[in-house]
């Protein structure tokens, strides 16, 4: 069968989750980005109808429209993509959501509103496409900018950054990761895990701007992520159906995660004594490659116990928008009963 | 007891005709002493005994310590509207003396004796009241006692105006519910109270009540209260607010309620009620709601609504439904937090950047908190747009009387939502094509599993298929179809309520709470030989009605609570032709109207001195 035409278990072929082609710069990392979220809903098959994608403001939040383009999206306003999400997401708490940012979406206009989504664990794969500045506006510093970096256009930086994964982890969210565009095949099994979590899985992925931040010296380019790129772990992910299978295994380097889908998350250790469900140690290692010039990627931290906003809030299985207009208006009897009581 | 007589002599003048059914009562009290209870046990007595009556709040922005005043309007005739009292209960230490300042020759002062406060008026009655010692034997303890001290008013005044002491026990056990030791402890000091009047005070001012039957069969309810309660039989599923005076009551009321009366027959609830971080995110949340199809609003107050600008521009440009609560107060800024406005009329109207004209309810009872709280959200879906109701802090804060409400007959109207099979069937789904000349697209709702049914929701030009795009041609063709909308908006709202009088040369044009000032003000103005017509707008946009009224009438009053009759200049702006005999007058001290504020303005225009 020709390769094209390859159909997945809900007879889709790859090309029926594409887009509309890309308007952004040739190499920008973004690309790479949505074109593993195409590869990946191809490969788990994911209905695009019953997946929505969201974003804010900036070239990342460009991305939405350039994969899944049989999936309801909503670019909406800068920074402001998390509460977008989790209204949408509790009216229709079956659906699953792919909400794409960049780091002056989350780390600057949106960061408040990014904590309070991690704070309520609204079950969202929320990807950072980080390239530490501002494209559309033409190359200022974004806050995940490195401190005392030098820019054409922007000038010197004197701030620290922001650390999108560190905020992630400190306001309690239970999967956080870290990629690289450059590292195709991490994406794509980071993206398949998190698709499978709970609650709100964050992806902050190193995501070079050809046109304003690629310079070798630069902590958000291309080459000095394939230089400095410390993978915590070789990741595979078995989906549900598939019987897992660890290849090489070697106890006491491989963990397996099970996700709350059934699915599973294979962890080949290549730092062997870092365990992702260490909080403070998940903090304290990030810190050190921040201090050492090191890109760490993979799973940084995972915990599933807590339950996502739509769990706690008790939902059945029909999602709010779908209610009947009986059970949104109650009776004639139900208001007569009420106003009793104010007469 | 004590003391055993008033110091003063009577109120001057001959022997008091009596004024039944027919004062305004106001107690002067520190913010956080619990003496809302007690007025409200005051306010209900008089109800339940079939006296029409309304209390206002009138607070400020403080936990505790600063004054408060509740001023309650007894009627036989069924006035509503803010009057200057002519009885007083002062227990305010800081603020007494004003208070006897303000009451008019004849006026009663019942005060907390405990006060050093001399009687200094020889035109007034004044009853003091020995709280300290009434309370002596009562056997409540520590912060209670200060509590159930206002209740030794309630048995005062209970007694000079005639309140059987039954009619006040019945409104505690109303007030308290099953709590039986409350209703006891509280009833306690107040028949104590009433004893110690009856045998101590003699009753020498005309003011009195007696029992009617103009309440047989009506409710009191606030109207934040009665909005939520609209917003749950209108569906509302998703409620996401941050809190702000005077609008956090209406989330309360809507928690109160939702758990009630909107459970599946699993037990779950249809619904989710969100604290947000900010208005930002509950503005956020809401558009996010109506895009994927759930009934969703917020509630606020200006400042909220000024951070809510850039969502509600996106939803009125994207399309999608959301409804918006903005329980007005004085502004600018915070402005007078605690007090009641209009100000926010010209803001909602347009609010977002560029070209936006938003869909805007003035409820003015709790009826049409009701009645709006359910419509508001079928207009919504209806137009595919955000709708504002501009409440404001006086009908959304206070108890007004009201009929019970009338079930909302027709269904649920949901607007032009394509299912799946309706999307397969079309040739192409147009997100944004006029299809039936009204201005009004389709749309489909995410989860809708035809795979055609996707569109991208976006603030950024698009074209008739939701397509990006930043051609001139196309954004013209869209924003004229979004004019025509707001066409269409105004068959769709409610229309205005018109009162002619015959002979009537002046047109009053009012909105929301001012009502109820400027009906009282047209029965008085009646009497004198002044007729005028008045309409009430209900809507923006205004449907043809008002430009009949407009054009029927060679001089016409914009009436309003905000400085620069914001109103006034709408009407001018979309009825040019009419401008020059459209006339504003604004008031702006916070306060409710009062008829006779009205009253002078109407005269003082008619005579050519105002505006």
């Amino acid at each position: 069968m020709d390769r094209v035409q390859k159909l997945n278990l809900v007879g889709l072929s790859k090309a029926d989750y594409a887009a509309a082609p890309s308007t952004l710069c040739k190499g920008c990392g973004h690309n790479s980005i949505a074109n593993q979220i195409i590869q990946v809903c191809y490969e788990l098959s994911l209905r695009p109808q019953d997946v929505i994608k969201l974003s804010g403001i900036g070239c990342s939040s460009k991305s939405p429209a350039y994969f899944l383009g049989q999936s309801h999206g909503f670019n909406s306003l800068h920074g402001r993509m998390p509460s977008l999400g989790t209204g949408a997401l509790q009216a229709n708490h079956t659906l699953r959501a792919i909400g794409v940012s960049g780091d002056g979406d989350t780390g600057s206009i949106g960061l408040g509103q990014f904590k309070h989504l991690v704070r309520r664990n609204v079950r969202m794969v929320y990807v950072v496409e980080n390239n530490g500045v501002y494209g559309l506006t033409k190359g200022q510093f974004s806050a995940t900018a490195e401190y005392g970096q030098d820019l054409k256009y922007a000038g010197h930086n004197d701030f620290p950054p922001i650390d999108v994964a560190v905020e992630a982890i400190v306001a309690g969210a239970g999967f956080v990761a870290r990629s690289f565009a450059g590292d195709a095949k991490q994406v794509r099994e980071l993206l398949k895990a998190a698709l499978s979590f709970r609650g709100l899985a964050v992806l902050d992925i190193i995501s070079p701007c050809v046109a304003f931040n690629d310079e070798d010296d630069s902590r958000k380019s291309y080459a000095w992520g394939r230089a400095n790129e410390r993978a915590l772990q070789e990741l595979g992910y078995v989906a549900p159906q598939d019987e897992i299978v660890v290849e090489d295994y070697d106890p006491g380097t491989t963990a397996v995660v099970e996700l709350h889908d059934g699915s599973r998350l294979t962890l080949r250790k290549l730092e062997a004594d870092y365990e992702p469900n260490d909080r403070l140690r998940a903090l304290e290692r990030l810190r050190r490659g921040e201090e050492q010039g090191e890109l760490v990627t993979g799973l940084l931290y995972y915990d599933d116990s807590r339950p996502s906003l739509a769990e706690v809030s008790g939902f059945g299985a029909t999602p709010l928008s779908e209610l009947p207009d009986d059970l949104l208006r109650p009776g004639r009897d139900a208001l007569e009963g009420l106003l009793a009581a104010y007469a | 007891m004590g003391v055993q007589e008033p110091l003063s002599s009577p109120c001057v003048g001959a022997a008091p005709t009596a004024i039944v059914n027919d004062f305004s009562i106001a107690v002067a009290t520190a913010n956080g002493t619990g003496s809302q209870t007690a007025n409200l046990a005051l306010l209900r007595s008089f109800f339940k005994m079939g006296i029409p009556v309304h209390g206002k709040n009138i607070f400020p922005s403080n936990i505790q310590g600063l004054p408060t005043w509740y001023h309650i309007r007894v009627s036989r005739h069924g006035y509503v509207a803010r009057r200057s009292p002519e009885l007083l209960v002062a227990f305010n230490p800081t603020t007494i003396h004003e208070d006897v300042a303000g009451l008019p020759p004849g006026g009663v002062c019942v005060y907390n004796a405990d006060i050093r406060y001399t009687p200094d008026r020889a035109d007034l009655t004044y009853y003091p009241v020995p709280v300290k010692e009434l309370l002596q034997d009562v056997d409540v303890k520590g912060k209670v006692k200060d509590y159930v001290a206002n209740m030794t008013y309630v048995g005062v005044v209970a007694h000079l105006l005639g309140v059987p002491l039954d009619v006040v026990r019945r409104s505690l056990e109303h007030h308290f519910g099953g709590r039986a030791h409350l209703v006891a402890s509280n009833f306690d000091v107040v028949s104590r109270s009433h004893d110690w009047a009856r045998e101590c005070l003699q009753k020498v001012d005309p003011y009195r009540v007696e029992p009617m039957d103009a309440t047989e069969g009506l409710i009191l309810m606030t109207g934040n209260e009665a909005g939520a309660l609209g917003a749950v039989f209108g569906g509302v599923s998703v409620a996401a607010w941050y809190p702000i005076t005077p609008s956090t009551s209406f989330i309360d009321a809507l928690r109160d309620f939702l758990p009630q009366l909107r459970k599946d027959p699993e037990g779950r609830p249809t619904y989710t009620v969100i604290q947000a971080e900010d208005e930002l995110a509950a503005i956020g949340m809401v558009v996010g709601a109506g895009w994927a199809g759930a009934r969703a609003l917020t509630a606020t107050s200006g400042p909220g609504l000024s951070l809510m600008a850039e969502f509600l521009g996106l939803a009125y440009f994207a399309e999608v439904p959301a409804v918006v609560w903005d329980i007005q107060r004085v502004g600018p800024s915070t402005g007078l937090p605690t007090r009641t406005s209009q100000g926010d009329v010209a803001f909602a109207y347009g609010i977002g950047h560029g070209d936006t004209r938003h869909v805007l309810l003035f409820p003015s009872s709790i009826e049409e908190c009701f009645e709006f709280g359910y419509k508001a959200h079928d207009l919504a879906d209806t137009l595919q747009t955000p709708v504002l109701v501009l409440s404001d802090l006086d009908l959304g804060m206070n108890n007004w009387m009201g009929e019970p409400f009338a079930y909302p007959e027709e269904p649920l109207k949901r607007g032009k939502v394509l299912s799946a099979e309706e999307v397969e069937r079309l040739e192409t789904f147009r997100r944004y094509a006029d299809v039936d000349g009204d201005g009004i697209p389709y749309r489909t709702l995410p989860g809708n599993q035809s795979p055609r049914s996707a569109w991208f929701g976006r603030g950024t030009g698009h074209d008739e298929n939701a397509r990006y795009s930043e051609d001139g041609a196309v954004w013209w063709r869209n924003m004229e179809r979004l004019a025509r909308k707001h066409e269409t908006a105004r068959q769709h709202v409610p229309t205005a309520v018109i009162q002619e009088s015959p002979g009537a040369r002046l047109g009053v044009i009012c909105y929301g709470t001012t009502r109820y000032a400027i009906e009282e003000a047209r029965d008085a103005l009646a009497l004198q030989g002044v007729a005028i017509d008045v309409m009430r707008l209900r809507a923006l946009p205004f449907g043809a009605e008002v430009e009949g009224f407009v054009a029927q009438h060679e001089d016409l009053l914009v009436i309003e609570m905000n400085r620069d009759n914001q109103l006034r200049d709408i009407l001018r702006a979309e009825l040019p032709q009419h401008a020059a005999k459209l006339h504003g007058v604004g008031y702006i001290d916070g306060m409710p109207l009062t008829a006779a504020w009205v009253e002078r303005q109407v005269l003082g225009h008619l005579n050519g001195r105002v505006d």
